[in-house]
């Protein structure tokens, strides 16, 4: 017995000193919430550490778990990652906030990138993108490309993000096609390939021709392929999954971001930094337009979107009241990004309430 | 040809082997579903099960941390076990345990930021009181109505969930939270939190609860007229009737204790390890503790390690995750072997197997 004992002693100790031999001169792991099969969200972010183990190659090595809750569980895995000698951590969702500030203060040597969140350390930094640049655009289009004059949004949760891209989408529609209505419809999920499908064929039922979506499936392109209407791609491209109803699309391409990040902390640059990055640098970023939208429509949200990027419009530039015609923004102001970060009001004419 | 032939009497050594064949042959057939997706299957057992547990790196910090992820599992299974020796099923745990965060979290909160020491147990109370409310309707519309109580309480874990989330974005939003949802972090807030017991270690009350519930249940189960109740109630309904068992009654006890304990649970975590009332706040412990109560045989002692050894599970699997690059979809995979093991392998406990020719 002892013998036996002492064989599987030996074997371990030759398994564990042979993980420990390869060493890149960085190591960064990613936290996602969801599965990088998503064609989403968690997706683009594995795009992004594929892009950074391609540009680096083997001075970087690159690891991932997913499916990770929020909480208790996301402190965790962060904790054993730096256990294991990561040197660099992205936390891809707002609800790991908390536990990144408390690993970052346990493990001050090593680097935390969190998207979406407003909390940061000299060891924490914060980066999200400004996607309601991109639902202007895609708002333009969808003002013009609706006959029933109704446009469905299904909205994942009531938070300043999802808010605001109803706001800017729904401006930008107005703007192109003053008879436009938009019809929302919650969800409550981030993920749930059923439930984003239902409220689709509901919307679709209530006469909207045009789909937007703020959920991480491709399942709502899925069902306007099916019933001929139109949609959009969210996050990642989606063209694969609605050939004939998609649109464009809304890409959150985090790759220039996470590969210079990554730079930075080969070079011993990296600092706490708070990035809030838009059309311009392409963190947001637009797919291909459909040749099923006119000439002239692509070449306005085109010119949206250079403006856009250029500085030379801003998705809110007022007059913009609040829903309940309160005024916000007066004739030429644009919004502030306090505002922005915060929103929790629909613009006038947007019908319905945000759940409370 | 096979034959399976009862067992006249259940052999002690048989039961206290299986649960080793069952592990012994998860490693076998998960090794080799390792080596199909291109691992190394010994080393990725070895860090499922031995790493969180021996390796220098990791096991200071994951061998409390067990301790954390089981506690939940333990206290919910053991309310759950008894409901199941009674034949009453309680699949709605999970329900029960976000409702024990809301009721402790929405009292915690309401006293937000006055300082109590009287605040703490106060909500442990809220916390089981919360629970045991959830539970009830399945049980008083069981006594009363004759429905359902599976398809009841697994019901209303939905509802719960849309409380919850009412809960995150509305009534115990964090009003300086800069509008996202989620309550304040009840962590750090003295009064309200569930504080380590040892330092550094991540060990909180609910854990020390765990292990004396395990203790005090054992001996109820075992020692106290109750438990004999409980468990005669599933052998023979007939025989307990007779021997003066209200079954209105103890539907309604048993998923009261099994409500109580969970929502007890959520207000640990809630106000431990979690810290906020989140959408996302409950992760499936109410669920995983179906399992656990019937990996321990539904005695809180195979209970007590039946949650350490799912919470092994979890904590060694997501080692394998960034250490190995194995996909988390592997991990549920390998515990879904366990599970099917174990409970095949009780076969053996009840039955015999038999050669015999036609």
């Amino acid at each position: 017995m002892k013998k036996i004992i002492n064989f599987f002693l030996t074997l371990s100790g030759i398994l564990l000193l042979g993980s420990g031999v390869f060493a890149a001169d960085l190591k960064v792991g990613f936290v996602y919430v969801g599965p990088p099969g998503d064609f989403g969200w968690t997706y683009q972010h594995d795009q992004g550490r594929k892009a950074v183990e391609k540009a680096f190659g083997d001075r970087v090595e690159t690891t991932f778990a997913e499916n990770v809750p929020e909480g208790a569980d996301a402190e965790r895995v962060m904790t054993q990652m730096a256990l294991s000698g990561h040197d660099m951590i992205f936390a891809t969702s707002f609800g790991y906030m908390d536990p990144v500030m408390n690993v970052a203060a346990k493990f001050p040597n090593v680097k935390f990138e969190h998207a979406t969140g407003y909390k940061r350390a000299d060891n924490v930094s914060t980066y999200s993108a400004r996607f309601y640049e991109g639902r202007s655009v895609i708002g333009h289009i969808a003002g013009k490309m609706t006959k029933s004059n109704v446009v469905g949004y299904i909205a994942s949760f009531p938070i300043p993000e999802v808010v605001r891209g109803i706001n800017a989408a729904y401006l930008a529609a107005k703007a192109a096609n003053p008879n436009v209505k938009f019809k929302i419809v919650w969800v409550f999920t981030w993920f749930d390939p059923a439930k984003e499908a239902d409220a689709a064929n509901a919307l679709i039922d209530q006469g909207a021709d045009v789909l937007m979506a703020h959920t991480d499936s491709p399942s709502p392109l899925t069902v306007a392929e099916e019933r001929g209407v139109f949609a959009f791609g969210q996050a990642s491209d989606m063209l694969q999954f609605g050939p004939n109803a998609r649109l464009g699309s809304i890409i959150d391409d985090w790759d220039p971001y996470y590969i210079a990040r990554v730079q930075a902390a080969l070079d011993g640059t990296w600092e706490s930094t708070d990035t809030w990055d838009g059309l311009a640098p392409g963190m947001a970023a637009l797919g291909g337009f459909h040749e099923k939208i006119p000439m002239d429509v692509r070449a306005e949200a085109m010119n949206l979107a250079v403006a856009i990027a250029g500085g030379r419009t801003h998705s809110f530039t007022g007059p913009i009241n609040r829903q309940d015609g309160s005024a916000w923004l007066a004739e030429g102001e644009t919004a502030d990004d306090g505002t922005l970060l915060g929103m929790n009001f629909y613009v006038e004419g947007i019908e319905g309430d945000i759940p409370q | 040809m096979i034959k399976l032939v009862p067992r006249t009497k259940k052999s002690p050594i048989i039961s206290a082997i299986i649960p080793i064949l069952a592990v012994g042959l998860t490693m076998i057939f998960g090794g080799i579903l390792f080596w199909i997706l291109g691992k190394d299957p010994f080393e990725t057992i070895r860090m499922i099960f031995w790493d969180p547990l021996m390796n220098e790196t990791f096991a200071d910090y994951a061998r409390p941390q067990i301790l954390v992820k089981a506690a939940p599992l333990i206290l919910i299974a053991i309310g759950l076990s008894f409901g199941f020796r009674a034949n009453i099923w309680n699949i709605g745990a999970e329900g029960q345990f976000i409702m024990g965060a809301i009721f402790s979290g929405a009292l915690g909160l309401a006293f937000y930021p006055q300082e109590s020491v009287l605040l703490f147990p106060l909500m442990i109370f809220f916390g089981v009181i919360g629970g045991v409310f959830w539970a009830s309707i399945p049980a008083l519309l069981r006594t009363y109505f004759n429905t359902n109580e599976i398809l009841v309480s697994l019901m209303l874990v939905y509802v719960a969930e849309q409380v919850l989330a009412a809960a995150s974005i509305g009534f115990l939003r964090n009003p300086e939270g800069a509008g996202f949802p989620g309550s304040r972090n009840l962590s750090q807030y003295p009064s309200a939190a569930n504080l380590e017991i040892i330092s550094g270690s991540g060990i909180h009350w609910g854990v020390a609860t765990a292990f004396v519930s395990v203790i005090f249940f054992y001996i109820l189960l075992y020692k106290h007229k109750f438990g004999f109740q409980v468990s005669l109630s599933g052998m023979s309904p007939k025989a307990a009737r007779l021997s003066g068992v209200n079954p209105r009654l103890l539907v309604i006890l048993c998923l009261a204790l099994s409500g109580g304990l969970a929502g007890l649970a959520g207000m640990f975590e809630l106000t431990g390890p979690a810290g906020q009332i989140t959408i996302d706040f409950n992760v499936g412990y109410g669920f995983t503790a179906i399992i656990v109560a019937f990996l321990g045989r539904l005695n809180p002692i195979g209970i007590l390690f039946s949650g350490m050894l799912m919470a092994l599970t979890y904590v060694g699997g997501e080692l394998t995750q960034f250490m190995l690059n194995l996909p988390a979809a592997a991990i549920q995979v390998f515990q879904g072997m366990l599970l099917f093991f174990l409970l095949s392998m009780d076969l053996l406990v009840n039955y015999k197997i038999k050669l015999a020719r036609f």
